[in-house]
């Protein structure tokens, strides 16, 4: 599903990412994690195309992300061209991001109704199915500033769904929530795990990379210091930064 | 523990007034306190009532304000007409300029280079020259250009227009002040888009929406609580500004008309009384309906809740726990 080549990005003169590979498979959950400014979020936005990568390929299902090929050469693509990329890509966001002049049942009908066209009927109808997905059917009509921030995250992640996304990012989703808010979140996500979406989770929660994660790659300095099973790596760290963030994390 | 003490059901101050016994601890009653007396405010309010009623008093006793000329001019056919002339050029200014100058904040936010020099140049002339200056020069077009003809550059012309027949002042006048406004337009929606969240444009652009679709759905709607408050005070401005368009030279608007009718009487003050009764009217429409536009666009942007989501909310709590937030 995702095939990242020695993908490297530099802001100015920062070198961020310094050639990731990284390959996910469909249904695959793989779960970044580091110490922060190791460019795991950077690397999930150069995912789809948020960041323009400066080195390397990253391909998902197939398909060059940003760029169209053409014999040795790269086009920049044209940002309605790169907008269709992103259709395929859900995106959930550490800080909600959800729209807040709109209601619940609004933010989850806007992308499907306005970009893929999709009938105001049709789209109410799934939308609700996904509100009730994540345990927020009772809640259409709120605005999502009256909502706790754990329910702003699930219905960030069911409008992220209206789209029917062949792969899901999130960015670190629990890290602006109350403790006890966490579970709720993580509960949502567990699902569609088991419900066989692809998924590339930046995350703190060892827990859930353990429980649901089919593969853990550990980041620090731009490189991908570790990966394998989660079990694995979290019971037994091969080297020595990938130990010592474990020993502080867990 | 001598009861149990329900302090959710301790909402309803009459009740629990009439529940106060002797035996009730203090922390068991909501509290009555006596308000504290603020003597100064009383004495502020006295003395400013006072001067009042003193310069009511000699303004209708003095003759020079010819109040009765006032009221004999107040809902004169000319003056209404030249209200309505006002009011007319207030709203096609104020369009031309609302219009362009969305359309000139989001050329100088593109990433287009040549756009954002054109914005650019476009503010620098229209902000930096005076309105006045502007409103001749309008006048002055039509002995510029003479024809305005359509067809192709430099070649034969498929239609023409004389603009030296056409009795265009009004439109000038409208034109003047618009693309005036637009400058100013342009700073105050360029103020309120970038007064949102980057998180936004990024959550719409992940959505796959376009630039286009982002800014017209997800931008500006948010903008617009930004934008509004200043745009009221722009629309009030520009009912005054109107004042002006004898430099075009237009004068059946409702400061130009009582001007020449008082040119006519000899008693300025009573006309310039009538025509400000006017303006003051128009701007008090204006500052209702800026209050509610503002009500309006301030949906979501709060978790304060108003007094009838706040009912609500009491209401779903207190009984089968039916959903209380979506009161908006």
């Amino acid at each position: 599903m995702v095939e990242a080549q020695s993908v490297h990005k530099r802001f100015g003169g920062l070198h961020v990412l310094k050639g990731i590979n990284l390959t996910v498979q469909p249904g695959e959950v793989a779960c970044l994690v580091g110490p922060s400014g190791s460019g795991k979020t950077t690397m999930l936005r150069c995912i789809n195309h948020l960041e323009q990568i400066s080195r390397g390929r990253l391909y998902v299902d197939g398909v060059l992300m940003g760029y169209r090929e053409r014999g040795d050469k790269l086009l920049e693509l044209h940002p309605r061209e790169a907008a269709r990329q992103r259709r395929d890509i859900g995106m959930v966001f550490q800080h909600f991001n959800l729209f807040p002049h709109m209601t619940v049942l609004h933010n989850v009908i806007e992308a499907p109704a306005r970009v893929k066209k999709m009938g105001k009927a049709e789209a109410t109808e799934t939308a609700r199915q996904l509100l009730d997905r994540v345990g927020l059917a009772d809640k259409e009509k709120a605005y999502p500033a009256q909502l706790s921030g754990g329910q702003q995250q699930r219905v960030a992640i069911a409008r992220a769904l209206a789209m029917k996304p062949k792969l899901m990012l999130f960015d670190e989703p629990t890290s602006a929530l109350d403790p006890e808010l966490v579970g709720e979140v993580l509960d949502a996500m567990k699902q569609l795990a088991r419900d066989g979406m692809t998924m590339i989770v930046v995350t703190h929660e060892m827990g859930f990379a353990r429980e649901v994660g089919d593969q853990l790659v550990f980041m620090d300095g731009g490189v991908v210091v570790e990966a394998g099973n989660p079990r694995d790596v979290l019971a037994n760290p091969q080297h020595d930064r990938t130990k010592a963030f474990l020993s502080k994390v867990l | 523990m001598g009861r149990p003490v329900r302090r959710d059901q301790d909402g309803d101050e009459e009740r629990s007034g009439e529940l106060t016994t002797t035996t009730e601890r203090p922390a068991d009653v909501d509290i009555q306190a006596v308000p504290l007396r603020r003597p100064g405010r009383w004495i502020a309010a006295i003395v400013i009532l006072a001067l009042l009623a003193l310069f009511v008093y000699g303004a209708a006793t003095n003759g020079a304000y010819h109040w009765d000329t006032y009221r004999k001019y107040l809902f004169d056919q000319r003056i209404t007409d030249g209200a309505w002339v006002t009011i007319q050029l207030t709203f096609w200014a104020m369009l031309l300029g609302i219009v362009l100058g969305v359309l000139l904040a989001v050329m100088r936010l593109t990433d287009n280079p040549v756009l954002k020099g054109v914005a650019w140049v476009y503010l620098w002339i229209f902000r930096g020259t005076p309105i006045f200056v502007q409103l001749t020069f309008w006048g002055l077009f039509s002995s510029l250009y003479t024809h305005l003809k359509f067809g192709v550059p430099f070649g034969p012309s498929l239609w023409s227009v004389n603009l030296q027949q056409l009795d265009a002042l009004f439109f000038f006048a409208c034109l003047g002040l618009g693309l005036n406004e637009a400058a100013y337009m342009a700073e105050i929606v360029r103020a309120g888009i970038s007064s949102v969240g980057e998180g936004q444009t990024e959550a719409a652009t992940a959505l796959g929406m376009s630039w286009s679709l982002t800014m017209r759905r997800v931008v500006l709607p948010q903008a617009m609580r930004v934008i509004i408050p200043p745009t009221g005070n722009e629309l009030i401005s520009m009912l005054k500004t109107t004042s002006l368009v004898i430099a075009v030279p237009l004068s059946t608007d409702l400061y130009n008309v009582q001007n020449n009718i008082s040119g006519v009487l000899f008693r300025p003050v009573p006309l310039l009384l009538v025509a400000a009764t006017w303006y003051l009217a128009i701007t008090s429409v204006l500052m209702v309906g800026q209050h509610f536009l503002e009500k309006r666009f301030a949906r979501g942007s709060s978790r304060k809740l108003g007094a009838r989501q706040l009912q609500a909310l009491a209401d779903a709590t207190a009984g089968t726990g039916r959903d209380g937030g979506g009161g908006g």
